[in-house]
Parts: structure tokens; C-alpha cells; sequence
């Protein structure tokens, strides 16, 4: 369907994957648009992968991303955006945190997933945990995430931010902000520097 | 400001808010169980985990009896355990409504098997009803009830993972928000034997009434408003026809619109009983007529039936969940999208019990014995992969304890005192207690380890009748498991209660149960990481932590008391 949206979200379990997806799900209805998400929770999920598809525009009719459909990919972990990058289309934009986590039963993380998602996908910003530590709890880690995903959508920052304040949990709205405005200023400078690189 | 945006299972306990449904009665079961958590939290409702879903349905039954609307919520492989009283409830019909919801698995995300449980539907002779998004599913759950009541049957309503999982806009709410209906009958219970009380003479009334009610679902299903026929380009002139039609339902309803949002198409939302007449009208205004199901052919099996010509299983896959593009390339459209193709080999990450999960030592001590382990369902199920290799079967809810015994029986004597069944506290509760019973009372000999992490964690934290709360948390009672062995004719010797972190107890317990005899019952106790972190938040950890260490006072053999 054109003049569909879709964005793409995965992690592993526990990262907040499910409430970033419901923020930006959101604010696209706050937006006056068609709005459908979907993810699979239960057993499968523990501790496994963990995906949520959002897709917005006039008219939605499917809830999940085909492969070769995602707009944009948000990963929570490195891995995770070559595991699921099936479901990009070419030239995706894809913007991940850069924090491995060790999958149970591996001893070693495998080497060359940078130069790997380089390769996959179109514009790329690589957020570093440390730079959300600096100033934001590392809970909302998720909104910092979507905070600098946003730089790829069509999408008000004002519904956004009015999404983060119906969705937070009580007494977070403030460092749910705070991480968002964070993780849109990294994307946007990460991005001009790359355009002056080339 | 109020959102909009609902899974489909929030849609369904809204509608059935709606509808004034006086009780809301279920077992968790992904992916079923937010319905009841989100009807939970309305004052109105009358809510409550049942033991089973057996029990979950005779409770709605008894409920719309005595005049007051009943949703009943269960998983696919829940409508197996509660099949006894769905089919002779077809019998007895209703007074109020009483709505029975299935949350089937295509896929089987977090599920042992993909039954397709519109063949109940058939089967129990109730009629079902299948949404395709939440808006529908808010509004057919409220239709459900009507259709309840206006044919006296009890209604299926099929959900799917796909729609209780994903989210989308409901229409515009009044002003104040969602208004809650009036009931349109009144409490009272009307003793009438004849329709109640299924005795032989009885029933064999009411397999006509059952019947009839059918035939009259089936000519009104031609109208019934659940069902549409939808002609995005205008619909074919008298004696033309338009080259490609499509029947369909639920979820695939919405693939088959993401890949033609022009192609004519029957949409049923009345899944059973099928409307000959509604399926012939349209069969005959197009040139080629499509079925697409995921799952079985139910739909397609009976046009066939009918003679009605139509491409089904033929080129849809019935094994699985459809995605737009598998709907696609069955009704061979266009080429597969240009995909981001990447042959980096990602290593698998597989669900695992958490880190520090409690349970975590019984199963390497259980690898360590090299016992034979049969195994039963939830977080425990895990047990099976790395790091642990430690089960052996899985079968169904509370099978550990019975199918344990079967092995017993014709297992040779080296593997007698090697087998060992583990089961959670709520699936003891749901169907393992009657096969303890069952162990005693035909004398015969198992080690069967009751893993407690004091909550159904699997399925996101519901109470149980061995956690000391009820739905809502709300306090209650929790069964003493040393009581009811004792009760059963346990002796105290075979009875042990091992704190989860006493590791040299656990190996030490599990050591000398496996060389006594008869029925042995060791009951591990470990607080679900994830529940102690919500009690708490909630301010009950303290409290719930010294209740179950009393619990540990008994171990007769060894370990920390």
C-alpha cells in the first residue's frame, strides 16, 4: 500500500521496545492518521527477540511489515538490525544502539556487525549508551532511541512529545522528554556531520 | 486526552463493557489474556482467574442462567479442557448472554499446538464470530451478546494472536467516553428442567432445538450485518462478472486489502454458520472465486460441499500465519519486494528462564541425575533448551504428573527410579491435582516436583489458587501443600518443601525422594523475580516472603529449615 509508513522496532525483551512503539503509534493518530502496530509477546519473547511493526498513513489496512517494506528500523541492540533486516526495503534508514548484548549460551559477540549494517542500510546514526547515561536514566533508554529515530519521520515532534505525555509511566514524563530531545539532537548532528563528510 | 489506540483484546473487554457483561471468568493463555486483565479494572464486572477453563465456562454458564451477561476467555487449547461443558451448553442455551472467547495461535508464537478452533464452532453447533481489527472487535463482541440472546446459544468469538496483539483505532468515542449499556434482561434465576437439566429425555428435545436454532442462524446469516460484500468499483451488472472475487475473514481480511484495496470481496464476519445463499449470490458475479483462511479449510470445505467452485488450500498454505505477501503470491500477484539481503550469519538468541530465575538449579540437578523429566507448560517449559537439556515431554496442561505414571507402569526397572515430572503451581492448580490423585489412589510410585514461583509468570503475573491472591491482587487464600498431600494419603516422609535457593537441600531432597517408594511430592518454592519486583512496588514483598517461608518447615529430608 502506498503512502504507508512502516517502521520497524526490535530488541530484546525488557528493553522497552513495547512502549516506544505505542508512543509513536500514538502521536501518528494524534497526527489525524491511520494507525495500525502489532508485536508478538508470551513465551516465545522470553528473553528471545522482540519486534514491534508500526505503520501509519491514510489507510491501514495490514498491521505487520512485510519483508522489504520497513521505512526505518529502530534496533535496541546491534545484532537485532542485521537480524531483521530482511524486513527493510533497500536503502531503509536504520538508527541503533550500540550496546551488544550477549545472546545465552555465546561466548564471543560476533565481530563486523558495524561495517555489516554500514553496508545494509541508507542513513545510519549509532547511538552510543554512554552518551544517554550522560544525561538521561538509562531506563529511558527506549526514548532516547525513538527520540533520535524521529529525525527519519514525517511526523510533528509536537505530537510526539504530546504521545510521550499521555503514554509515560506516572512520574517520567519529565526524563522521557528529556531522553527524546537528547536522542533527536544526536541524530541531527550525527547526520550533518555525515553530510559534510561527504 | 483518551487513547484510541487499542490491541484487540482491550477492544474486546471494552465491548463486553458495553454490553453491561456482568462476569468476566477465564484462564490465562497468550494470547487471551489481557481481555480479562483490561475488564478487570472496571468496578462494574464482576471478574475472576478461574482454576480452568473447564471451571472458567461452567462459571459463565451458571452466571448467564441466573440472568447476567458472561465473557468466557481462554486460549485455542483452553477450548479443549473446557469442550465438556461447551458442547452440552449448546444444549442448554442461555438466558443472558454468554460470549466464549478463542484467542487461537497461527504461528504457534507461545503455544504447543495450531488447532483451528472454528471447528469447534462446528462441531458444538454455536455460532462464531470472527473480527478483523479492533473497532470489530469491540463492536462483534457486543453483537455477540445480541446473537446470544436472540437464538439462546452460547457465541464463539474467534480472535487471533495477530488481532488480540495488534493495536488500532477505535471510532470516536462520545464525549464523556465509552457509555456502558443497560442489560436488557434482569437477574433471576427461571428453573425450567426441560432446557437445563440435560437427563437422556431431555436432551434429546433439545438436539432438535439445537438444530433448528442452526437452520435459522443459517438462513439469517444471508443478512446478518457482520457479513458484507464489499464492490470498491461498483458491482457487476445483471448477467456480468467480475473477473476475480475473494472470500474471507478476520486478520487475512486485511492482507487481502493491503495487496488490492480494489478486488470485490465477500468479508464474513459471521464464521458459522455459513449463509448458502449470501456465498452463492456472490460466487455467481465473478469469473474466479478465492478462499482465503489461514489454517484449516473451513470455509472452503463446505462451497466445495455446495458445489460451489472456488481456489483454497490449493494456493494459500494451510499450515502457519499469512502475511500480505504470502496472500499475494496465492492470488499470483506481482514479484516478491526487493529485500535488504544480508548472508551475515546472526546467532540464534533463544528464550531462556531469566537470569536468576529461582527455578534455574532444579533443572541442572535434575540434568546432573540424569532422570527422565516429564515436563509441563509455562516459563518452566524452557527447561528443555541450553543451557538446561533437562525435559523430555510435554503434552498438555498438567500431563507432567499423569503421563509420568504411564511411563512408570511399563518402564523398565533401571528407568523407574528416573523419571520425574515438574510443574508450575498454577498448572497444579489448573489439572495437576487430579492426577496426584490419581498416583495415590492407584498405588502407584513417582517423584513429582512442584516448581512455586508463587504467580502464573508465563502468561504476565496472574494470581492462582497456590499464590494467596485473587484477580485484582485482591487477598485470598492459598492451598497448603502439605495439607492436601496428607489429605490425598501422602505419607509426611514422602513430602518435602525445599526453599529455591538452597541448592545442597534441593540436590539432597531430589536424591532421597527418588529412592523411596510411592507418591513423593517435593515442592520447591522461589518467588518469580518479575512478581517480587511488582509486590514490591505494591509494598506486599515482605509480607509474601515470610508466608512462604513458613511454607518451608517441613523437609524431612535435609537442607535448610
Amino acid at each position: 500500500m502506498s503512502g504507508v509508513f512502516n517502521v520497524l522496532m526490535v530488541g530484546v525483551g525488557g528493553q522497552g521496545i513495547v512502549l516506544a512503539s505505542d508512543v509513536l503509534a500514538e502521536a501518528a493518530a494524534l497526527a489525524g492518521m491511520d494507525v495500525k502496530k502489532s508485536e508478538i509477546h508470551g513465551m516465545s519473547r522470553r528473553g528471545g527477540p522482540v519486534f514491534s511493526h508500526v505503520r501509519f498513513g491514510e489507510r491501514v489496512y495490514s498491521a505487520v511489515i512485510d519483508h522489504g517494506q520497513a521505512d526505518v528500523v529502530l534496533a535496541m541492540e546491534p545484532m537485532e538490525l542485521v537480524r531483521w533486516s530482511r524486513w527493510a526495503r533497500p536503502g531503509a534508514a536504520a538508527c541503533y544502539l550500540a550496546e551488544p548484548i550477549l545472546p545465552v549460551g555465546l561466548s564471543q559477540y560476533p565481530d563486523g556487525l558495524e561495517a555489516e549494517i554500514s553496508r545494509l542500510f541508507g542513513r545510519v546514526v549509532r547511538v552510543e549508551l554512554s552518551a544517554i547515561r550522560r544525561s538521561v536514566p538509562l531506563k529511558v533508554r527506549n526514548t532516547a532511541l525513538l527520540g533520535a529515530t524521529s529525525v527519519f519521520f514525517d511526523l510533528g515532534p509536537e505530537y510526539l512529545q504530546q504521545a510521550l505525555k499521555a503514554l509515560s509511566p506516572r512520574g517520567s514524563y519529565e526524563a522521557n522528554q528529556a531522553a527524546f530531545d537528547l536522542g533527536r539532537e544526536l541524530a541531527t548532528a550525527q547526520l550533518m556531520e555525515a553530510a559534510d563528510v561527504e | 486526552m483518551r487513547t484510541r489506540m487499542l490491541s484487540g483484546n482491550e477492544a474486546v473487554a471494552l465491548g463486553a463493557w458495553e454490553a453491561a457483561v456482568a462476569v468476566g471468568c477465564g484462564y490465562p493463555g497468550t494470547p487471551s489474556t489481557e481481555i480479562l486483565e483490561a475488564l478487570a479494572t472496571q468496578p462494574e464486572v464482576y471478574t475472576e482467574w478461574s482454576v480452568n477453563e473447564k471451571v472458567a465456562l461452567e462459571v459463565g454458564v451458571g452466571a448467564s442462567l441466573a440472568g447476567g451477561r458472561a465473557l468466557v476467555t481462554m486460549k485455542h487449547v483452553g477450548v479443549n479442557v473446557a469442550a465438556d461443558p461447551l458442547f452440552t451448553a449448546s444444549y442448554l442455551g442461555v438466558r443472558a448472554g454468554l460470549v466464549i472467547i478463542t484467542a487461537d495461535d497461527p504461528e504457534m508464537h507461545s503455544s504447543q499446538n495450531e488447532q483451528d478452533n472454528r471447528n469447534y464452532a462446528i462441531a458444538a453447533k454455536v455460532p462464531m464470530l470472527e473480527p478483523s481489527d479492533s473497532e470489530e472487535a469491540r463492536q462483534f463482541t457486543k453483537l455477540a451478546f445480541e446473537l446470544s440472546e436472540a437464538y439462546d446459544t452460547p457465541v464463539f468469538l474467534r480472535m487471533t494472536t495477530r488481532l488480540s496483539h495488534s493495536k488500532s483505532l477505535i471510532a470516536p468515542l462520545p464525549e464523556g467516553g465509552p457509555v456502558r449499556g443497560e442489560a436488557p434482561i434482569k437477574p433471576g434465576f427461571v428453573s425450567d428442567p426441560g432446557k437445563y437439566v440435560m437427563i437422556p429425555g431431555n436432551a434429546r428435545k433439545r438436539r432438535l432445538v439445537v438444530e433448528q436454532r442452526m437452520q435459522r442462524l443459517t438462513a439469517d446469516a444471508a443478512t446478518h450485518p457482520a457479513n458484507r460484500i464489499e464492490w470498491p468499483t461498483g458491482e457487476p451488472d445483471a448477467g456480468a462478472k467480475a473477473p476475480v472475487g475473494i472470500i474471507t475473514s478476520g486478520i487475512p481480511y486485511t492482507y487481502v486489502r493491503e495487496v488490492d484495496a480494489d478486488v470485490p470481496v465477500l468479508k464474513l464476519g459471521l464464521v458459522h454458520p455459513l449463509s448458502p445463499e449470501l456465498i452463492r449470490g456472490f460466487a455467481e458475479k465473478v469469473e474466479t472465486l478465492y478462499v482465503v483462511e489461514e489454517l484449516d479449510a473451513v470455509i472452503e470445505t463446505q462451497l466445495k460441499a455446495w458445489g460451489i467452485a472456488c481456489i483454497g488450500k490449493d494456493a494459500f498454505p494451510a499450515i502457519g500465519e499469512f502475511t500480505p505477501a504470502i496472500v499475494a503470491a496465492g492470488l499470483g500477484r506481482g514479484e516478491a519486494p526487493a529485500v535488504v539481503e544480508s548472508s551475515f550469519a546472526v546467532p540464534p538468541r533463544w528464550p531462556g528462564l531469566c537470569a536468576g530465575c529461582p527455578h534455574d538449579h532444579v533443572f541442572n540437578e535434575l540434568r546432573r541425575l540424569g532422570m527422565i523429566v516429564s515436563g509441563d507448560i509455562g516459563c518452566y517449559s524452557l527447561g528443555v533448551l541450553p543451557p538446561y537439556n533437562a525435559m523430555d515431554t510435554l503434552l498438555d496442561m498438567g500431563a507432567s504428573i499423569t503421563m509420568a505414571q504411564g511411563m512408570d507402569i511399563v518402564a523398565p526397572a533401571e528407568q523407574r527410579g528416573k523419571i520425574a515430572a515438574v510443574i508450575g503451581d498454577s498448572t497444579f492448580a489448573h489439572s495437576g491435582i487430579t492426577g496426584l490423585l490419581n498416583a495415590v489412589w492407584n498405588k502407584r510410585d513417582g517423584l513429582y516436583i512442584v516448581l512455586d514461583n508463587g504467580t502464573t509468570a508465563m502468561t504476565g503475573m496472574q494470581p492462582n489458587p497456590m499464590s494467596g491472591e485473587r484477580m485484582g491482587r485482591e487477598d485470598s487464600f492459598s492451598v497448603d501443600y502439605e495439607l492436601l498431600a496428607r489429605s490425598f494419603g501422602i505419607p509426611a516422609e514422602n513430602i518435602g518443601m525445599v526453599d529455591a535457593y538452597d541448592t545442597a537441600g534441593i540436590s539432597n531432597a531430589i536424591e532421597v525422594l527418588a529412592e523411596r517408594h510411592g507418591v513423593r511430592l517435593l515442592v520447591v518454592l522461589g518467588l518469580c523475580l518479575i512478581e517480587g519486583q511488582k509486590l514490591k512496588r505494591l509494598d506486599k514483598l515482605d509480607d509474601k516472603k515470610s508466608a512462604r517461608r513458613e511454607l518451608i518447615y517441613l523437609n524431612p529430608v535435609g537442607g535448610k529449615k
